[in-house]
């Protein structure tokens, strides 16, 4: 009983004292400008091509990257949107391929440095990297360019893969001791786990010269309970959702809004 | 005696600092960034130890998108008051947004 009296007087007497000193502490909202990565002074359009994609999950990831970013740039940049069918990449570099492959020249994608055919379903990166061969074509991004009045060309590629992964996790778990009292403690659990992986690679190319300005390329991944069935477009939106500052941050400036503390 | 005066120096320096500080958080609690900047850094040059002083001229650094200087600041405020949850609460978030709007494996 004293030792409440004790703290609940010390109370008083510190929330007196820190009255009469006044606060040292404040809150006070901020908004960090965060400079664009790509000077896009040049540029009154930006066309959002279209991405060779694979991953084999049951969604477009090319059609909805195209959807996705064209809606958040009509929103976040100055740039006028485009507004144009989604390539299919993936068979325009096909075409292109074959088209450049000597005539007779070996099939075979195991054997030749550079295949003159290209796997039609992309399952991973190494089969996604072959594809690569299609953004360093200056004469077809010009040319495209040309139908669009010179934009900056967004294109790229998207790997959205499931994945499933199994190992120990550790959570809390509750427990009660023979009194009653509840506690939690940690635990270390096998889990199976499955989710998905997105590795989008987003390349920026001058539509006035069909040359590459700068490109980027990240990795996100999310992992559920195998209870837990999330719609892969959900987790999709997810992850998109995470890279989309910065690639937005690549075309116009940000302001990300925030609270810090001002101390005396 | 040499001693007594470098101290009283100390104190007033302290004093002026405190003063310039108090009327900086005025200045950005008002919208006046540029004030508060400016009150800060001299803060700052009339004590160079005063963590706190550091600590608001990286806010204001980093609300004006000076991120460079703004990382310079927070790292002299935390060198000079290492146990500050506060200033370390600062500097995790802004070098969480910096982190994320310039992450560029490339």
């Amino acid at each position: 009983m004293t030792g409440r009296l004790g703290i609940l007087i010390s109370t008083a007497v510190l929330a007196l004292g820190l009255t009469a000193c006044g606060a040292s502490s404040f809150d006070i909202p901020i908004q960090t400008p965060i400079r664009a990565k790509l000077d896009v002074a040049g540029f009154q359009r930006v066309l959002v091509a279209g991405f060779v994609s694979g991953g084999g999950s049951d969604i477009d990831p090319n059609e909805e990257t195209v959807r996705l970013l064209r809606s958040q740039l009509r929103l976040k940049s100055k740039l006028k949107v485009v507004e144009a069918d989604a390539l299919p990449l993936a068979a325009i570099t096909r075409q292109q391929t074959a088209a450049a492959a000597p005539a007779g020249a070996s099939k075979d994608v195991k054997t030749s440095e550079a295949p003159t055919s290209l796997p039609v379903k992309i399952k991973n990166a190494q089969e996604l990297a072959q594809y690569d061969r299609v953004f360093a074509n200056t004469s077809y991004w010009k040319q495209l360019g040309e139908e669009y009045q010179d934009p900056l060309i967004v294109t790229g590629t998207i790997l959205f893969t499931p994945q499933n992964q199994s190992g120990f996790v550790q959570r809390e778990q509750e427990v009660y001791n023979s009194l009653g009292e509840r506690s939690v403690v940690p635990i270390r659990t096998f889990m199976e786990r499955k989710g998905f992986v997105l590795r989008p690679k987003f390349i920026f190319i001058d539509g006035r010269t069909g040359a590459t300005l700068y490109s980027e390329t990240f990795r996100e991944e999310v992992l559920y309970d195998t209870g837990q069935d999330t719609p892969a477009l959900s987790s999709y939106f997810e992850l998109m959702d995470r890279i989309m500052p910065s690639f937005l941050n690549t075309l116009s400036s940000q302001k990300i809004r925030g609270t810090r503390v001002l101390l005396k | 005696m040499l001693v007594a005066g470098s101290t009283a120096a100390f104190a007033n320096a302290r004093g002026d600092a405190r003063a310039q500080v108090a009327f900086g958080i005025k200045a950005a609690q008002d919208g006046l960034w540029d004030e508060a900047m400016f009150r800060w850094n001299k803060a700052v040059k009339l004590d160079p130890t005063y963590a706190a002083a550091y600590n608001d001229l990286a806010v204001a650094y980093e609300h004006q998108g000076m991120p460079d200087k703004a990382r310079e600041a927070y790292e002299k405020a935390i060198r000079l008051d290492p146990g500050n949850d506060q200033i370390r609460q600062n500097y995790e978030m802004f070098k969480e947004i910096n982190d994320r709007t310039t992450r560029h494996p490339h």
